[in-house]
């Protein structure tokens, strides 16, 4: 009988212990000294920094960076921290080649950007090895402000709030913090329990507390949070997955590829999660490679992303492509699901048809292949559960299916502001989006709540 | 193919670079090295007089500053002399140009400045048939403590004095390496000529202190938690250098004296621009101390394919070619008219002409056009100051085109005059007036 990678079905322990450890390795290893200075030095210091402008979160790029070519990485974490609290995962998870390195003057001159992310990792790690904190809260002001999720949104404002000197609590559903920075993103992303010890790094400014196990419309209710706090931060994020629309798909074997990643995330012991041989991730974003690469990396044979339509419109950036195709996973364009085929009541194989684009629709061709199967991941992207509302919905205008802000964050209920990828223009779902929007929506709590910033 | 042999006071080899009197050229084994790597010439580690030779200090004896990369930019030393007995170096002397005839072999030399000593070491090191002597008068730290190296070459009438003590004393020809801690290198370069020296060499190494120890707050390098002041020498020297050689090149009192190059030469690049500003030949040091010999390959290759690419058969094609072209700056023409212009399609945006002349010059460089993230020279603002091509990052962005005679300068509003005029008429320059009236 076939063993390791080629067990028939889907099965777990199909690679040595130590291939686990190699495979789900920091992807971008840290940088030591001496590359920092060598990368830093790359830096043109840029009028106007065009990375500063492609920062969602405004983050003075030169500056900091200017401050690791100087031998001063704890000067440069501040920089980093005073725009962006969760500068660390950020550094780590941020799509920079769509963001700041896609605008940085060298990817112009010469094709290769500064590697800006990694840098920041580098100061920002720098910092919080040493435990620096370098904010100390204000005066109490004696507000209370509730905080629905521990996500990067969620953490961004409690923190922006923490030190305005108002008094926070976080109810977070899961029983963990971080949000998506905990259950989401690929594992070789965030290594070694950073999540967590960013929150520890965020939360140790005091006035922070966090509930957890406690969900929106389940154990809270949003009237009662805006009848007792003086203000809400709504960065639940979204709860909910798109279905595949295919016939077929509840057989046993069709998982969400957000659901696969959060207890990939959370297992000890990767060689203990099942595997299929053959899988089939459906999706064109960021989580499905997060899926597909994973899958790849727990041992799977055969690994094939499916995704409706072409190279181009992928929401994975393209660096993130070539990383799926570098570990072998192959992405095939212009495929819909169609049918799941099941045996015994679980996925043996799924029909996809050829889609094209019609006068700017996309709809199918009638022409259709089989795909050989024992997982079926669906990253077709979340959705927003507005049940989690509780009949606030009435109050709490959606938009596109997800809560309506203004530009400060301000929803249309009295009290309650939203950010991160619960609100519309969530700018692809961006961890550096979420904190963005977090601490801009904090600002203008703080605003409303000090007549106009005054305590 | 170009002809690179060196003829420099009569003293022959095969190529213009010579290994400058320092740590590498100390002892047979070294020169040895460097022959077979192809080095023109050598100018053997400075010999001090008979008895106990100097010791050196057992703990660092160079520091350094460099770029990002450790690229060295800039070394510096306080090593003394050769600690090795003079009877050892002169016997190994003797070798190696036996060995090597066709290369030049030059001794450094330094001791007391009293006639006695001079008289006595020279005889001994013209025994050793070498081509000819280099008199240190250039080493700025410890020695000079001891009334010698930049102690004499700060004083001019020591220079001349034992220059001609020398020239006195032996048939070979002298050469005076002169020190750059001075404030006007004419006037040793003059009292070297005058004391009868047949060439000067320069510069040598500059006062300095490379860095601090910001724990220890000793500088460095750090002896026991005390520094002294170094030489330092290296590609940072280099304009220094230039400009040094292109003056005695150029003084009427010293015109025609041979020089022989020394200071952070690096590259062919470098030792053209020596060779061009007056040199006769170079001497390297800090290169070969980063890289090695074998640096001389390129140097040999790279200045051969510069001078066939311009058609220049010799090194007399080129040298003091650019010597003419250094003048006063009030001989400069004050109707030459130059503007910034910035290549859209080289431009990468990073905005540093733009800050640089907005916040330190005079605001002549756009950053935004109609919205759009846009640099663009104003020429009605351009003074032509050039600092905007010095830090653009990409080369040949930026270039400074002279204004043709007659076109309109957008700034002054007058057309350039086609006329050479500077400072020595300006209505301006009040001894100008005077003299008009």
């Amino acid at each position: 009988m076939a063993e390791g990678q080629f067990k028939e079905g889907i099965a777990s322990g199909r690679l040595a212990p130590a291939e686990y450890a190699a495979n789900f390795a920091d992807l971008h290893p840290p940088l030591d000294e001496h590359e920092a200075l060598v990368e830093a030095d790359r830096c043109y210091f840029c009028y106007d920094a065009p990375c500063m402008q492609a920062c969602p979160t405004s983050i003075d790029i030169p500056m900091f960076i200017r401050e690791i070519s100087t031998g001063n990485p704890i000067g440069s974490a501040r920089t980093i921290f005073d725009q962006n609290i969760l500068g660390g995962m950020c550094a780590r998870v941020c799509p920079t080649e769509t963001l700041c390195e896609e605008a940085c003057v060298r990817e112009t001159a010469e094709g290769k950007p500064v590697q800006i992310g990694r840098l920041q990792r580098y100061a920002t790690d720098a910092a919080m090895e040493a435990g620096k904190q370098f904010y100390t809260r204000a005066a109490p002001t004696g507000r209370r402000i509730a905080v629905v999720g521990a996500g990067p949104a969620g953490l961004a404002a409690a923190h922006r709030l923490a030190v305005k000197g108002h008094d926070v609590t976080v109810f977070e559903a899961k029983e963990k913090p971080g949000g998506l920075n905990e259950y989401g993103i690929a594992a070789y992303k965030s290594t070694g329990d950073f999540a967590q010890a960013e929150v520890d790094y965020v939360t140790a400014i005091g006035g922070i507390a966090i509930e957890y196990g406690r969900a929106l419309g389940r154990d809270v209710h949003l009237s009662d949070l805006a009848a007792s706090y003086d203000a809400v931060f709504l960065g639940m994020g979204l709860a909910g997955v798109n279905a595949l629309r295919a016939e077929g798909e509840d057989a046993q074997g069709v998982e969400d590829a957000v659901d696969f990643i959060s207890v990939l995330r959370q297992a000890s012991d990767l060689g203990s999660l099942p595997i299929g041989r053959r899988v089939v991730v459906i999706g064109g974003g960021m989580t499905a490679v997060d899926a597909a690469v994973q899958s790849k990396l727990l041992g799977a044979e055969e690994v094939t992303i499916c995704y409706r339509r072409g190279k181009e419109q992928m929401n994975a950036s393209e660096f993130e492509q070539d990383l799926a195709a570098s570990h072998g996973v192959s992405i095939r364009h212009w495929l819909q699901p169609k049918k799941v085929v099941a045996q015994d009541g679980r996925v043996a194989a799924i029909e996809l048809e050829y889609t094209a684009e019609r006068d700017g629709r996309l709809a199918g061709t009638g022409e259709t292949v089989v795909l050989a199967a024992d997982q079926v991941f669906k990253a077709i992207g979340q959705t927003f559960v507005p049940a989690a509302l509780n009949g606030s919905a009435a109050t709490v205008t959606l938009e596109k299916g997800r809560i309506r802000v203004d530009a400060e964050g301000r929803t249309s209920m009295p009290k309650v502001w939203a950010g991160g990828d619960c609100v519309t223009d969530a700018r692809e779902d961006l961890t550096v989006a979420a904190v963005a929007a977090g601490r801009d929506a904090a600002e203008s709590i703080h605003r409303v709540l000090t007549s106009n910033g005054r305590a | 193919m170009a002809d690179i042999r060196n003829d420099f006071i009569g003293i022959k080899s095969p190529n213009p670079f010579w290994l400058a009197s320092a740590p590498p050229t100390d002892k047979a084994y070294n020169v040895e090295r460097a022959f077979k790597a192809g080095w023109g010439g050598v100018v053997w580690k400075t010999l001090g007089e008979e008895g106990p030779p100097v010791v050196n200090v057992n703990g660092p004896r160079y520091g350094a500053i460099w770029g990002a990369d450790r690229r060295l930019l800039g070394l510096n030393n306080i090593e003394l002399i050769t600690d090795r007995q003079l009877q050892v170096n002169l016997q190994e002397i003797k070798q190696v140009k036996k060995n090597w005839p066709d290369r030049a072999l030059i001794a450094s030399i330094m001791v007391p400045c009293e006639e006695a000593s001079w008289k006595a070491i020279l005889p001994a090191v013209e025994e050793t048939e070498c081509d000819g002597i280099e008199l240190n008068f250039g080493c700025p730290h410890g020695m000079s403590e001891r009334g010698m190296g930049a102690a004499v070459g700060q004083v001019p009438e020591y220079i001349e004095m034992v220059a001609r003590w020398c020239k006195q004393y032996t048939r070979m020809p002298v050469i005076v390496k002169l020190t750059p801690n001075i404030t006007d290198i004419r006037y040793p370069a003059r009292a070297a000529h005058k004391g009868g020296a047949d060439a000067v060499s320069l510069i040598n190494t500059i006062s300095s202190i490379t860095s601090v120890n910001l724990d220890t707050f000793s500088p460095e390098p750090s002896i026991d938690g005390k520094g002294s002041h170094g030489g330092y020498c290296g590609p940072a020297v280099k304009p220094i250098a230039l400009n040094m050689v292109a003056e005695i090149a150029r003084d009427p009192q010293t015109r025609g004296l041979p020089i022989s190059g020394i200071g952070g030469v690096t590259t062919w690049r470098d030792a053209a621009e020596f060779l061009a500003l007056g040199a006769g030949n170079v001497q390297v040091c800090t290169a070969a101390m980063t890289y090695g010999f074998k640096i001389v390959q390129e140097m040999i290759s790279g200045l051969s394919n510069w001078m066939d690419e311009k058609g220049h058969r010799s090194l007399d094609d080129i040298i003091g070619r650019a010597t003419p072209n250094v003048t006063d700056w009030q001989f400069l023409n004050l109707n030459y008219v130059a503007k910034a212009h910035i290549d859209q399609d080289l431009c990468i945006k990073c905005g540093r002409c733009h800050i640089a002349c907005e916040d330190t010059s005079h605001q002549a460089i756009t950053n935004m056009v109609d919205g759009v993230r846009h640099f663009e020279v104003m020429e009605d603002e351009c003074v032509g100051c050039n600092l905007c091509v010095n830090v653009c990052p990409v080369e040949d962005c930026i270039t400074m085109e002279p204004l043709a005679a007659g076109v309109i300068d957008q700034r002054t509003g007058k057309p350039v005059s086609p006329v050479y005029a500077n400072w020595t008429t300006h209505p301006n320059n009040p001894a100008a007036r005077v003299a008009a009236e």
